[in-house]
C-alpha cells in the first residue's frame, strides 16, 4: 500500500484529535479514516473496520428525510463536495447499525493541496439531539 | 554517484573547535555523476563547496528542500553564481499563493543580501516541484512535501541501483499515526523506502523533542525507527542542534544505539563525509 500524501496523513492527524465526528476520504470517496466519536454515532469501529471501499461503506446508512423519503446520494454533502470541490452542508436522518435513528448535520469541505491537488474531502457531524 | 556532505548542521552555523569533527557549516550535500552536479541546499556549505567546484562543471542544479534560513543562506555566496559561463538551476517546493521565483528574490535584495537576481550574469533557472518525478541527466528524483512548517519536500535521488533520500528537515512523528508501524501513513516512507543511504533530521534527544513539538525536527530515536521502518540499508543522522559539540552528539548516538540490534548502520553525518554508491 502505498503512503499517503502529507496532507491526508496530517488530515487524519487532525480528525483524530477532534471531540467532532469526522470522516476523511479519498477523492473516489472511499473511506480513508472516521474517529473516535464518529464511531460512537454510527456503531462502527475503525479498528475492526480500517479504511472502506466507497461501494462498501456507503450501502451501510440510508439516509432519509424529515418525511421519511430517502435521499439520493447526489443531495449528501460529502458526495457533492467531491463532485463540485466546495464545501456542503446538509441535514439528514440515518439508522446507525444498532438501528437507532439518528438525526445529524453534516458539514463538508475539499481537501484542495499546493499546486490545486484535488486529494479528497473530509466530513464533520453534528448530532441533533431529538 | 558520489556523495559529499558539505554542512549538515541544522539551524545556525555553529563553528569552533568543540565542532570539528562533526562541522558546523548547515545543510548542503553534493551528489555527481561526471558532470551531472547536484546541491542539496545551500546552507553555508555551500560557499565552501562553491570554491572548490570543478571549473569544467558548467551546469549546476541546486535543489531546495525549503527556504528557511538554514538551507538558503549560503546562496548569494555560491562563486558559480557569478561566472558568466556557468548554468545554475534553483528547484524547490512550490507554495500555495507566492511563486518560488519571488520568494527566491527576497533573499537575493536588500535588506539580506546587495546582490539581485537580475544582477548575476546569467538569471538561475527556477523550477518549482511539488510530488514530482523528473530526470537530471541520468539521476531520477522523485520530489514529495513532508512535516515541517511551510512548504518543505524530501528528494528520493535514483542512479541505476543506487538511491539515497534526503529529508533533512522532518519531524516523522507528527506526520505519522501510530508511529513507528504504519508505512501507509508515516510522512516521507515513499522517499526514504528501502534506499542505500538515507540522510534525515535527527536534531534532538527524546526529552528536547517533547518539549519542540511542532517545531518540525525529529528526536534521533524517531528517525533510527523511521530507517527501520523504512528497511534503509545505511543511515546518516542529519541537522544537528547547534548547541551539541561533537562530544555531545557521539553521546546522544551512543545512547540512542545501546542494546538495539538494528539491521542498519547508524552515523552521525560529519561534514567532509563522502560515499560512493
Amino acid at each position: 500500500m502505498p503512503a499517503q500524501p502529507l496532507e491526508l496523513i496530517l488530515g487524519r492527524q487532525f480528525v483524530d484529535t477532534l471531540s467532532l465526528p469526522a470522516f476523511l476520504v479519498d477523492p473516489e470517496g472511499n473511506l480513508l479514516f472516521y474517529n473516535e466519536p464518529a464511531e460512537v454515532i454510527f456503531g462502527l469501529n475503525f479498528g475492526e473496520t480500517g479504511g472502506m471501499r466507497v461501494e462498501e461503506w456507503a450501502t451501510m446508512f440510508t439516509p432519509y428525510d424529515d418525511q421519511g423519503n430517502p435521499l439520493p446520494p447526489e443531495e449528501l454533502p460529502l458526495v457533492k463536495t467531491l463532485q463540485d470541490l466546495k464545501p456542503n452542508s446538509g441535514s439528514f436522518y440515518i439508522h446507525s447499525l444498532t438501528g437507532k435513528e439518528i438525526h445529524i448535520e453534516v458539514t463538508s469541505f475539499p481537501i484542495i493541496a499546493r499546486q490545486d491537488r484535488f486529494l479528497g474531502a473530509m466530513a464533520i457531524f453534528w448530532k441533533i439531539d431529538p | 554517484m558520489k556523495v559529499k556532505v558539505w554542512g549538515c548542521r541544522g539551524s545556525l552555523p555553529s563553528p569552533g573547535p568543540e565542532n570539528n569533527f562533526y562541522g558546523g557549516n548547515t545543510s548542503c550535500v553534493e551528489v555527481t555523476d561526471g558532470e551531472t552536479f547536484l546541491i542539496l541546499d545551500a546552507g553555508s556549505g555551500i560557499q565552501r563547496l562553491g570554491r572548490f567546484i570543478d571549473r569544467n562543471i558548467k551546469e549546476i542544479h541546486i535543489l531546495l528542500t525549503h527556504l528557511h534560513i538554514d538551507h538558503t543562506m549560503g546562496m548569494g555566496f555560491f562563486l558559480p553564481l557569478y561566472d558568466p559561463s556557468v548554468k545554475v538551476h534553483f528547484w524547490g517546493p512550490s507554495s500555495s499563493v507566492t511563486p518560488l521565483l519571488q520568494r527566491l528574490r527576497k533573499f537575493f535584495s536588500p535588506p539580506m543580501f546587495p546582490v539581485r537576481l537580475a544582477d548575476l550574469p546569467n538569471h538561475p533557472e527556477v523550477h518549482e516541484l511539488t510530488y514530482d518525478d523528473f530526470y537530471i541527466g541520468n539521476f531520477h528524483i522523485h520530489s514529495e512535501y513532508v512535516c515541517h512548517p511551510g512548504p518543505t519536500l524530501g528528494f528520493r535521488i535514483r542512479l541505476g541501483d543506487s538511491t539515497i533520500a534526503y529529508i533533512p528537515d522532518h519531524e516523522v512523528r507528527l506526520g505519522s499515526t501510530n508511529f513507528p508501524n504504519d508505512p501507509e501513513w508515516t510522512s516521507g516512507f515513499e522517499l526514504a523506502k528501502k534506499v542505500d543511504l538515507l540522510f534525515h533530521d535527527g536534531g534532538y534527544t527524546s526529552s528536547e523533542y517533547d518539549q519542540k513539538v511542532g517545531w518540525g525536527h525529529s528526536a534521533v530515536q524517531d528517525s533510527i525507527e523511521f530507517g527501520a521502518l523504512c528497511q534503509v540499508k545505511r543511515m546518516a543522522i542529519f541537522h544537528h542542534e547547534p548547541n551539541n559539540t561533537d562530544e555531545q552528539l557521539d553521546a546522544i548516538l551512543a545512547d540512542r544505539l545501546e542494546g538495539r540490534n538494528l539491521s542498519f548502520p547508524v552515523e552521525l553525518c560529519r561534514e567532509g563525509a563522502e560515499y560512493f554508491l
